[in-house]
């Protein structure tokens, strides 16, 4: 949950055209979108609640459930499907036992496909909280995940 | 302006002293997100250290993306005096070993070296080949691409330094329908895929009458397989910057928005910096070099949707709402952001506005032909040797793309998909396509915003098919029925064929669905959505035939058509499978042939990929029936 004074002060003015920057803001801010945010932020835009879970559910950046400490992202571009970026999937569905998003039930890993993340000349792709790892085989990604503690 | 002279001279001083006037040696390193992919920046640590144990100066400089990144991550260095040589495929023991030798001996390891950016001889002298005479790079030309892993886009110097803003100097000295007419004689079309002739949204946008006008840069790039605006945004951010103020000026807008995709971050940092050092410099704010011409500047980040690289999505989701498109008109030029006239262009038509301004009209018409002027920049991958960001005249032909600049496929040529998801897959027979926008739609595919994703005999084109229309499918806004309903009777008709239970009927049903949306869906998502169904039915026909009549999926790609099987025969019994294979499902003694069994096979293809001679074969599943009751039994 995130205050409007906050909002306020982090320089928002409280018209309704700010709402993606503000959604963004918050995300940024308390990992995910509450329906108390939600609430918050419908009052400090002047906007139905209704509104700002249409409009943040619309997009696939936000996200209303508190996020893992990890974040995995699958990149699943053309690139990445072409040199057989659906195999890390399921790896990933292999190792983790979870399927694309969702959390592992100790919280600590998040698992994400993604429809392009923009290297594709470096493809497969995989992400892991921001870093992207080009080049992938399942072999390197178990590497990879057991620097993370996954393994 | 004589003051801006001036700067730009002390700019140019400043570059030349970090880099080729330098006393000391200097190390490039191309640290855009694709070098980063890479493994650049672990790299740069050892580069920090390895100075360090052998207590050398040396100026490293960041560069963004030259073009080749099949040879990332890339290092250059340049010795004092002497030209950039170029080192591919840098990892940290590589870096050691030729900064040891380069630096310590003055010996630039010519074996190593990939190519220098000096002159014939250099070459003569060292045996280094020049960078840009590289196969993947003779053929291509570089102008909109130019500052690119050449300056350091943090800085905004070295775009001075380079006629950086020369092309705003002269516009802003000169009435706005001036450059209008400069921009319509350069007959440059827009390059976010569509082709329409630039000077008209802009002849639109100036004629609207309003006293608030906006500039919007569409870096909503979200064509998976396409990178070519992030590589601009994040080498060149000021190129596309000049191209916003120079339409600000021509159409009498004063605030432009860049809305960049939230998935590029590095794109977004180096977008702001270059909007704080404008300011400085006095580019940006009221009375741009002296001049009446006010103009500001905001980044705007998505928030994930590809719909919103639709025009008028775009600017829904700017005003704060459901990124859905509108039916046009009123055109944005007409009634844009907020009701304003609003000019929107692609991140890369911006980023060709200051060399045309520069250059005039006429300079360029020397590269393309007929209607397709100019330079594309396109991002080369799949199956390709060589991949990477492009850029090249108009009119080449795709083959030259593939086989020269790409260096072809390691195994049989099988498509090229062109123009991103909703574009088309072209086959062999059509290689010697020129790229324009009449021949490309021709043929049944777009030129798109630029993504070319090669492809080779082990994809199968109804897998890809699929891919595409999941991809229109999940980013459908679900606005209007044609595209909704249609993407999914696609998909679904797909999944069925895909699984063995295509039926004869099946191809017309997809035709018909395919028919509908071409002709009824409102916005460019929904009409395009099924150019790779069509496009593959009418050059790949024979392939959903065998997926249909024989159940069979000829690129063992379609997991339950097929189970794997290795040939007694051809196998050596070399191991190599059996260590890679995580399941456990292959054995055999050295030596000997191998066995697979393939009840344990998850079809990950580890062993495929490793086996040198091929033995691996994807095998047609007699009867699927008997498949299916063997899984249940197993699980």
């Amino acid at each position: 949950m995130i205050a409007p004074d906050a909002l306020l002060l982090a320089g928002f003015s409280q018209t309704a055209d700010n709402l993606i920057p503000v959604l963004q803001h918050v995300q940024k801010t308390c990992g995910f979108i509450s329906q108390d945010s939600v609430r918050q932020i419908a009052g400090f835009l002047k906007v139905s609640e209704a509104h700002v879970f249409g409009v943040a559910s619309f997009y696939t950046q936000f996200r209303f459930e508190k996020p893992g400490d990890n974040l995995i992202r699958v990149c699943l571009g053309t690139a990445c499907h072409v040199q057989d970026g659906t195999h890390l999937a399921k790896e990933i569905h292999n190792i983790l036992g979870i399927a694309p998003g969702e959390t592992t039930p100790d919280g600590r890993f998040e698992f994400q496909q993604v429809a392009c993340l923009g290297c594709c000349a470096q493809a497969p792709l995989v992400e892991i909280n921001g870093k992207i790892f080009g080049k992938m085989t399942p072999d390197k990604l178990r590497k990879v995940l057991k620097k993370y503690e996954a393994l | 302006m004589k003051r801006f002279d001036a700067i730009r001279q002390d700019a140019l001083l400043k570059w030349k002293e970090r880099t080729e006037g330098s006393s000391i040696p200097v190390i490039y390193l191309g640290t855009a997100s694709c070098g980063r992919a890479a493994g650049v920046m672990s790299v740069l640590e050892t580069i920090n250290e390895t100075l360090a144990n052998l207590h050398v100066e040396a100026r490293i400089v960041q560069v963004g993306c030259i073009g080749p990144c099949y040879l990332e991550p890339l290092m250059d260095i340049a010795l004092p005096g002497g030209p950039r040589v170029c080192y591919a495929n840098v990892t940290s023991e590589k870096a050691v070993k030729i900064l040891t030798a380069c630096l310590l001996k003055g010996d630039l390891q010519p074996k190593l070296a990939a190519g220098h950016f000096g002159d014939d001889a250099f070459t003569q002298k060292t045996g280094i080949p020049r960078f840009f005479d590289l196969p993947m790079l003779k053929p291509q030309v570089r102008v909109i691409l130019r500052n690119c892993g050449l300056i350091d886009p943090e800085e905004i110097d070295p775009y001075l330094a380079f006629d950086g803003y020369v092309g705003l100097q002269s516009v802003l000295n000169q009435d706005p329908l001036q450059t209008i007419a400069c921009l319509k004689e350069s007959g440059l079309r827009g390059r976010g895929g569509a082709g329409f002739p630039t000077f008209k949204k802009w002849e639109l946008c100036r004629a609207a009458q309003a006293d608030q006008k906006y500039v919007i840069c569409n870096a909503d790039e979200g064509d998976p397989g396409a990178f070519m605006n992030r590589a601009l945004l994040e080498s060149d951010p000021h190129a596309v910057l000049e191209g916003m103020l120079i339409g600000g000026y021509a159409t009498g807008a004063t605030h432009g928005i860049v809305y960049v995709r939230a998935e590029y971050p590095l794109a977004v940092v180096r977008l702001k910096l270059a909007i704080q050092q404008m300011r400085v410099y006095g580019l940006l704010g009221e009375k741009i070099l002296g001049s009446g011409f006010n103009f500001d500047i905001t980044v705007h980040e998505g928030a994930g949707a590809f719909v919103c690289g639709e025009e008028t999505a775009l600017i829904a989701s700017l005003e704060g709402g459901r990124g859905m498109p509108r039916p046009r008109p009123p055109y944005p030029a007409d009634r844009g952001l907020n009701g304003c006239p609003t000019l929107i262009n692609n991140t890369e038509t911006f980023g060709t506005i200051p060399a045309i301004m520069r250059n005039g009209g006429t300079w360029f018409h020397q590269f393309g032909a007929n209607g397709n002027y100019g330079t594309k920049t396109f991002s080369l991958v799949g199956k390709v040797r060589h991949t990477g960001l492009i850029e090249v005249p108009l009119g080449m032909t795709l083959r030259q793309v593939v086989d020269e600049i790409g260096g072809g496929t390691k195994e049989p040529f099988k498509a090229i998909q062109t123009g991103g998801p909703l574009g088309g897959c072209l086959p062999e027979a059509q290689l010697d396509t020129p790229i324009t926008y009449e021949t490309m739609r021709a043929q049944g595919s777009m030129m798109g915003s630029g993504g070319l994703i090669v492809m080779d005999e082990s994809t199968c084109m109804v897998d890809m098919a699929r891919y595409f229309v999941g991809f229109a499918q999940s980013e459908s806004c679900g606005n209007c029925t044609p595209c909704r309903i249609g993407t999914r009777v696609l998909m679904s008709t797909l999944e069925k064929i895909t699984r063995g239970d295509g039926e004869t009927g099946d191809l017309e049903i997809m035709q018909r669905a395919a028919d509908t949306m071409v002709k009824t869906a409102l916005c460019g998502l929904g009409q395009a959505a099924s150019n790779p169904v069509t496009s593959s039915l009418r050059y790949f026909m024979s392939e959903y035939e065998q997926h249909i009549r024989a159940k069979t999926c000829p690129a063992s790609v379609c997991t339950d058509l097929f189970e794997f099987q290795i040939s007694a025969q051809t196998c050596s019994g070399c191991g190599l499978c059996v260590e890679v294979c995580r399941v456990g499902a292959i054995q055999g003694n050295r030596k000997e042939p191998h066995i697979l069994d393939a009840g344990l096979c998850i079809q990950c293809r580890a062993c495929v990929k490793v086996c040198a001679r091929k033995a691996i074969v994807g095998v047609p599943i007699a009867a699927r029936m008997n498949k299916s009751a063997f899984s249940e039994v197993v699980a």
